[in-house]
């Protein structure tokens, strides 16, 4: 089919238009406008993991830590701290992720391949621990309640988000802005050393690169994505509960980038919406609906370890161009 | 608050014996992870599977002491299928793959214990001969809790035994120092690492088992089990089990008496010193040794 080539080509020379125009219309795909935030937010979170798993190789286990400190850092800022801006609200939590990234990948970085994986792992489960014992400022096992959702102030136009569209697109203009900014991240010198590192590690190093640096830096960008997912999500659902920093909230990023694809560009979202439509459709026959989940991830790490948009870039006629191969 | 002696050694004593259901899980994961460089995050799902197994027998034949030998064979035959039919299909594919299949199993494997179990979760009494406490001399102590000591220790040696006394120990051994070489020598490697993920799973088996009549068995019982023996591990140095169980007594202490001053700091603090020793020492304690060295 030579449209679905030509389609193909335009999506991998244009790998943000393509994001924009979908997730444009996205929200009269969906069967209801909630879910629409919901993918919208996690594929953000799955961006940021991707980033650190899919394109510099390293696994973390603890996402949830970056994700929980933005929730709880705009959290604070608005329900706790009353400050009346909705923009420095939603800068404090991706600042207080970067900052917990920058300080838990100085430690877990100190270990290589799989420690890594199970030091970020352990790091998150501490922040868990703490916002669970520290009430007072995070509401403890309640969760953070009352996050106010302020109007957009855009130079003098006040926008709200309190309907469901009204925060979709406020939120659709922000993933957008981050979408951008990973494609820059990935086209720049950096993102290449990024892919070299996963490929060969002692080889990047051998050419010269500060590979434990250059993964600090990815660790922070990742922690500064997922924080900005978090603090997003603080604002949809107006609580901040205390399991957006248990380790389950790790394993779904995990799933979500694999079952969408690792270290492919629309991987993430791909993932974060086959997890929540088969999330919001399970639950309705069954409870145990994490079982069905788990099993579906089994297969794919044992047969389809590219995942759903891996496997379709790899298989399809013109496939390969809508990644921007050539 | 008096800080007397007498307050403190129970804290010591219950640390010794969380320190020694640590040891068993924290040598399990270490043992297959030096022999087949896999972490085993299932090892958390495992343990619950221990403690469930160990109510399910005891229901069915009324006799805990044959409940606490089933259940962890049974457990140790699921480490050997899970291996066979899992994880044997990941060798050569990043190191990373069998922590994500492990991660989906254990995923797997609690929600199916709360179809079968209930979400709820179950109590398990220790057997009546070990019901009461034993007079030490100086404190009382539950007998129960001085019984998981004394397997754990039996345990152990026999462990030691085994890898030191005998020729498949031997092989153990050389194959996590130098598997190509062992292979060169016509050894069948396959079959000893389906035999060491069966022990190490069977060793969680075991420790669920133990710390059922303790703390009872519900479904996630093993998540926070897994993530702090997995500190544990790091702590004492990976693939050393020596390391594992210097460590595995240490952080028993460290919980034991820090929920003696400050109950709310000690799930933290067992974090807090991981990230000390990988300060210090980010190789952990026995790190450079290699197994049973």
């Amino acid at each position: 089919m030579p449209g679905a080539r030509a389609v193909a080509g335009w999506v991998g020379r244009h790998p943000v238009g393509a994001f924009v125009v979908f997730f444009a219309v996205f929200p009269f795909l969906v069967p209801y406008k909630a879910l629409a935030s919901q993918v919208l937010i996690f594929g953000l979170f799955a961006l940021g993991f991707n980033l650190l798993y899919g394109y510099t190789g390293l696994l973390s286990f603890g996402h949830a830590a970056y994700y929980g400190l933005g929730a709880y850092g705009t959290g604070i800022a608005l329900a706790k701290l009353k400050l009346g801006s909705l923009w420095l609200g939603l800068a404090a939590g991706p600042l207080l992720a970067v900052l917990g990234g920058a300080a838990i990948g100085f430690f877990c970085l100190r270990r290589r391949g799989i420690y890594f994986a199970m030091l970020t792992l352990a790091f998150a489960q501490l922040l868990y621990f703490i916002a669970f014992h520290l009430a007072d400022l995070t509401g403890g096992d309640d969760g953070l309640r009352g996050i106010p959702q302020l109007p957009v102030n855009l130079f003098g136009w006040k926008i709200s988000i309190e309907s469901t569209l009204g925060f979709y697109y406020f939120a659709f203009a922000l993933v957008c802005l981050a979408v951008a900014g990973l494609k820059r991240i990935l086209d720049s010198p950096f993102g290449t050393v990024l892919q070299a590192i996963r490929e060969n590690g002692d080889r990047a190093a051998a050419c010269g690169y500060d590979v434990r640096r250059i993964k600090h830096l990815s660790f922070v960008f990742s922690a500064l994505f997922a924080g900005l997912a978090g603090a997003l999500d603080a604002l949809r659902l107006a609580v901040v509960p205390v399991e957006s920093l248990y380790w389950v909230t790790s394993g779904q990023v995990v799933i979500m980038t694999l079952l969408g694809g690792a270290g492919t560009f629309f991987g993430p979202f791909v993932g974060a919406g086959t997890y929540l439509v088969l999330e919001d459709r399970l639950s309705v026959f069954t409870e145990s609906w994490p079982l069905v989940i788990g099993l579906i991830f089994m297969t794919f790490v044992l047969f389809l370890p590219k995942g759903i948009w891996g496997t379709l870039v790899a298989n399809l006629p013109g496939g390969a161009s809508a990644e921007g191969q050539p | 608050m008096e800080f007397s002696v007498a307050a403190v050694l129970p804290q010591i004593f219950t640390g010794l014996v969380l320190g020694m259901i640590f040891v068993l899980l924290a040598i399990g994961l270490s043992l297959i992870f030096g022999l087949m460089t896999v972490v085993n995050f299932a090892h958390g799902a495992l343990y619950m599977l221990g403690a469930y197994f160990t109510v399910f027998f005891l229901g069915y034949t009324r006799n805990f002491w044959l409940a606490l030998l089933l259940a962890p064979l049974m457990v140790g035959m699921f480490g050997l299928l899970v291996e066979r039919f899992l994880i044997r299909r990941l060798y050569g594919r990043s190191p990373d793959d069998p922590l994500l299949l492990t991660f989906g199993l254990s995923l797997v494997l609690i929600e199916t214990a709360k179809l079968l179990w209930g979400k709820i979760g179950l109590t398990l009494d220790p057997p009546r001969e070990l019901g009461g406490a034993v007079n030490l001399g100086f404190m009382a102590f539950p007998a129960y809790r001085l019984f998981v000591i004394a397997v754990t220790v039996v345990v152990l040696l026999a462990l030691w035994a085994f890898l030191t006394r005998t020729n498949v120990g031997l092989i153990i051994r050389a194959g996590s120092r130098d598997p190509l070489m062992v292979r060169a020598l016509g050894i069948d490697l396959n079959r000893i690492w389906l035999l060491v993920f069966g022990i190490g799973c069977g060793l969680a088996g075991l420790a669920g088992a133990l710390a059922g009549p303790m703390r009872g068995a519900y479904a996630e019982m093993g998540v926070t089990m897994v993530i702090e023996s997995f500190v544990v591990v790091v702590v004492g140095g990976m693939g050393s089990l020596l390391g594992a169980v210097v460590a595995g007594i240490m952080m028993g202490q460290v919980v034991g008496i820090t929920t003696f001053f400050a109950p709310q700091l000690a799930e933290i603090m067992v974090f807090v010193v991981m990230a000390l020793v990988l300060l210090v020492r980010p190789s952990g304690i026995f790190g450079e040794a290699g197994l049973m060295e």
